[in-house]
């Protein structure tokens, strides 16, 4: 059970663990970046905040891709 | 004593078979709905009192190759005088053992395109590369898996693209390549990152580039991306296909084509057509094999007649054994022992240095083996 790797709540730092938690455009603050499920526009939203795209209004916003590295084998 | 060192000195005769019987004995017959002769028999014991042991002398003199053509990437050359098990034992050297250099590892730091990343990844390992022949061959080694990559041993590359919105775009435009940046991505677009003594043997046109630099690895649309690094490393065919050297290493076997009587006029060009261009000509029959009696050219002065050009273009279809008039005619086979090979290589070796390394493969081969006998019977 405890081996397993569980859920963390986000720090501060937007990322929890992460080997690369260099996400340029977190700059550090509470904001999350999502992506609009509606017009794809990149939608920045701080903690608390209603769950809505700037842009377009669309309440559908996607997370993006973790940044963590991902290894494979070609073949 | 002495009668008895003549009684041991009884000559053996060795029978010796004529040119025509070692000619059939040397050709798979090709019948109209079947393939016969097919196994050759110039082993030690199949004909009582012939000698077939292998002698090194007899297979020099034998022994031949004719190279057809000899392009970089394409070589098309006659092996004649050698059993199939060697012709074959070639062919599989070529496709298997010889090592190249592939894409391995893929560290993919983000992919937001449509293709998944193990499709991706897969697609890049296919890619083949091309590179200073001297630092492929001589300055790369083998890695081993968990070595630390080094730079005698690993090759990075990098793909980074991303897929923006082009403004410039003329207004009606509908293709994606106008109206995109980076809307598809190609093999050339990824670079290779010399590290340490790469640079002296991989720098300018000794460069590591994709050997086809269009072909298409991805297409994107505005807001994707593809951010990855990759490892190169050398391989073997026989652990996965993209290792290997040649896009093609074949062999087929001489055609002959014999005609057994002539083919006159109309007849002849009929013939001509059942193989392909280049393969029958057309020539006129001369005073001198009209006057030949039993020639069958007795009174066909200036009549067409077909001629066999060059039998190694056929690609024996047998068509000409469909038409009752030409069944009897002709005779259809190919030579056992003449091997017509066609090695396309991937770029990193010259076609012709691909044959030529996999002989000095098999030589390693039997010596690694001939070890292994010797201690066998110790």
């Amino acid at each position: 059970m405890s081996s397993r790797e569980q859920y963390q709540v986000p720090n501060s730092q937007g990322f929890t663990t992460g080997a690369s938690n260099n996400d340029g455009n977190s700059g550090g603050s509470s904001v999350m970046w999502y992506t609009c499920g509606d017009c794809a526009v990149r939608v920045p939203l701080e903690k608390g905040a209603p769950i809505r795209c700037q842009k377009c209004g669309a309440r559908v916003l996607y997370k993006e891709r973790t940044k963590r590295m991902v290894q494979f084998e070609a073949r | 004593m002495g009668s008895s060192k003549k009684q041991t000195a009884v000559p053996v005769r060795t029978k010796v078979p004529s040119p025509e019987e070692v000619e059939k004995r040397n050709t798979v017959h090709i019948n109209a709905e079947t393939v016969t002769n097919v196994t050759s028999t110039d082993f030690p014991g199949f004909y009582p009192g012939e000698d077939h042991s292998w002698d090194i002398e007899k297979f020099r003199e034998s022994v031949r190759v004719v190279f057809h053509q000899n392009d970089p990437y394409e070589a098309q050359f006659s092996l004649i005088g050698v059993d199939a098990s060697i012709a074959n034992a070639f062919r599989r050297i070529m496709i298997a053992d010889i090592p190249t250099l592939a894409i391995e590892d893929i560290f993919m730091w983000n992919n937001t395109s449509v293709i998944q990343d193990e499709v991706l990844g897969h697609r890049l390992g296919l890619i083949p590369f091309t590179g200073g022949k001297e630092g492929l061959h001589n300055f790369l080694k083998w890695y081993k898996k968990g070595e630390t990559p080094c730079d005698y041993n690993t090759v990075e590359l990098e793909l980074k693209v991303k897929c923006e919105n082009n403004e410039s775009a003329p207004a009606d435009s509908k293709d994606p390549k106008e109206l995109y940046h980076n809307a598809h991505v190609y093999a050339k677009d990824i670079k290779f990152v010399p590290k340490g003594r790469q640079a002296k043997y991989f720098s300018g046109e000794n460069a590591i580039r994709p050997t086809n630099p269009d072909i298409l690895v991805a297409k994107m649309r505005p807001g994707q991306e593809i951010d990855l690094t990759m490892h190169m490393h050398k391989g073997v065919g026989s652990d996965h296909a993209k290792f290997s050297p040649v896009a093609t290493a074949s062999y087929r076997l001489m055609p002959t084509i014999t005609i057994l009587e002539p083919i006159l006029g109309r007849d002849a060009e009929k013939f001509q057509k059942c193989f392909p261009e280049g393969v029958i000509g057309l020539e006129k029959v001369t005073k001198e094999e009209a006057k030949k009696k039993g020639s069958g050219y007795e009174g066909h002065e200036g009549e067409l007649k077909a001629v066999v050009l060059d039998a190694m273009r056929d690609t024996v279809s047998r068509e000409c054994l469909r038409h009752d008039e030409f069944k009897d005619k002709v005779k259809l086979g190919r030579r056992r022992d003449h091997f017509i090979y066609l090695v396309e290589s991937t770029g990193q070796w010259e076609s012709d240095a691909i044959f030529l390394e996999s002989i000095a493969h098999l030589k390693e081969k039997a010596k690694r083996f001939e070890k292994q006998v010797v201690n066998m019977v110790q």
